[in-house]
């Protein structure tokens, strides 16, 4: 099933804590965002996962079995970096068959009909191709690995529009074809959040919020209006951030549903927040 | 089919609503059948849990049908009972926020019916 838990999972570097205590169970088969600013723990995390880094403290399990030094369990997961790790003076076809060694669900023609839809030539060294390229070739080797757990780290980096459609839309296309859980981190919040089934968004080293996308948008809203009366519709409530223009403010309130007889009395107009405004709304501090 | 995500509704409301518009239009007629939750995930971007969701939500109301092995349909009297639904919330979705901005703009009724008859299409003979 590919259940991957997290338990007081903690990675400093030096005097530096990137992790502090996260706990995380992803059930799997699902599609996750994983989001947080820069500097928040993201890459760690992933890295912690597919034991590239030793924790300093914690436990990490897929489907009970711990990580660390785990080849039969690594083999299950494939990990897309943000930077490119492939040697320079490789070809792309030969990292394509590079990685079917690893990977002996690796689908070489799936791959190669990748690499021909989104213009990737496969002749050319990992170190000639641009940062879009670069991207496009890592995702290819992604989606074609086979892997029951595919971990995207900044996926579009680089992509153009056209591209970065496409790409969402291959994700989809994928994951539906073959069911998997897919972790995808990203700092473009807007373009990915209606592909997600859950968002866990990290801050600082921990699990702020873990919770299927629709229900979070759904526990949410932005109450505006004439300040005073915003001030006397939040008393008592889950007010996560306020934008202030002279005499007008808006708030965005987390749990609870809006009481519109209330808002409609004080003349306030009630509206659903996107992921993104959550997002910031939740770590602007 | 078209999802304005800018709106407030849940994106599987706003599915289930642009493909009751598509069949109000005749776009997609009783008895055809609709694009399947895959084709709709992978063509509106949409997770398909949430594709899913959306679709279910019109097989519930007897809207679409299941043929099993082949797809999803559109039921005979769907339009129907689609037309009848929204009329039922065309009082709360429309003449309210009507009168609502009317009321901020210091329209009179009598300018609001004015407008309404404008707006008509020009009656036969």
């Amino acid at each position: 099933m590919s259940r991957i838990e997290l338990r007081a999972l903690s990675k400093r570097y030096g005097q530096n804590p990137a992790l502090n205590q996260l706990d995380l169970t992803l059930e799997g088969q699902k599609i996750y965002g994983l989001l947080g600013r820069n500097g928040a723990g993201k890459t760690t995390l992933l890295n912690l996962i597919t034991s590239k880094t030793h924790p300093t403290a914690g436990a990490i399990t897929i489907d009970g079995e711990p990580v660390w030094e785990n080849d039969a369990v690594l083999g299950r997961v494939f990990y897309m970096t943000e930077a490119n790790l492939y040697p320079g003076p490789l070809r792309v076809r030969e990292a394509m068959k590079w990685t079917a060694q690893f990977y002996p669900g690796f689908r070489m023609d799936y791959a190669e009909e990748l690499a021909r839809r989104f213009g990737l030539d496969t002749k050319k060294r990992v170190k000639e191709l641009s940062t879009g390229y670069s991207s496009i070739f890592k995702a290819i080797l992604a989606l074609a690995s086979g892997a029951e757990i595919v971990l995207l780290d900044e996926p579009v980096l680089g992509l153009d529009a056209n591209h970065r459609e496409m790409l969402y839309r291959e994700i989809l296309a994928n994951y539906i074809d073959e069911p998997k859980t897919v972790i995808i981190s990203t700092h473009l919040i807007d373009e990915v959040a209606d592909i997600l089934e859950e968002v866990v968004i990290i801050d600082k080293g921990r699990v702020i919020l873990h919770r299927p996308v629709e229900e979070l948008l759904e526990s949410a809203y932005a109450v505006s209006g004439e300040s005073s009366r915003v001030d006397q519709y939040i008393q008592g409530r889950n007010c996560l951030s306020e934008e202030r223009l002279q005499n007008f403010k808006s708030v965005i309130i987390l749990d609870g549903a809006p009481d519109r007889a209330l808002a409609k009395s004080l003349d306030l107009e009630i509206g659903r927040p996107e992921l993104q405004k959550l997002f910031i709304a939740l770590t602007n501090s | 089919m078209r999802l304005d995500f800018d709106s407030e509704q849940p994106i599987y409301i706003q599915l289930a609503e642009a493909i009751e518009d598509d069949i109000l239009k005749g776009i997609l007629p009783e008895e055809t059948q609709v694009p399947s939750t895959t084709e709709l995930s992978v063509m509106l971007k949409i997770n398909p849990a949430t594709a899913r969701k959306g679709v279910n939500l019109l097989v519930d109301e007897g809207i679409l049908y299941k043929k099993r092995g082949v797809g999803m349909f559109v039921a005979r009297g769907a339009l129907r009972r689609i037309k009848k639904k929204r009329r039922a919330e065309f009082y709360q979705s429309f003449v309210l926020p009507l009168l609502a901005e009317a009321q901020k703009l210091d329209v009179s009724m009598g300018e609001l019916i004015e407008m309404i008859e404008r707006g008509l299409p020009d009656e036969q003979d």
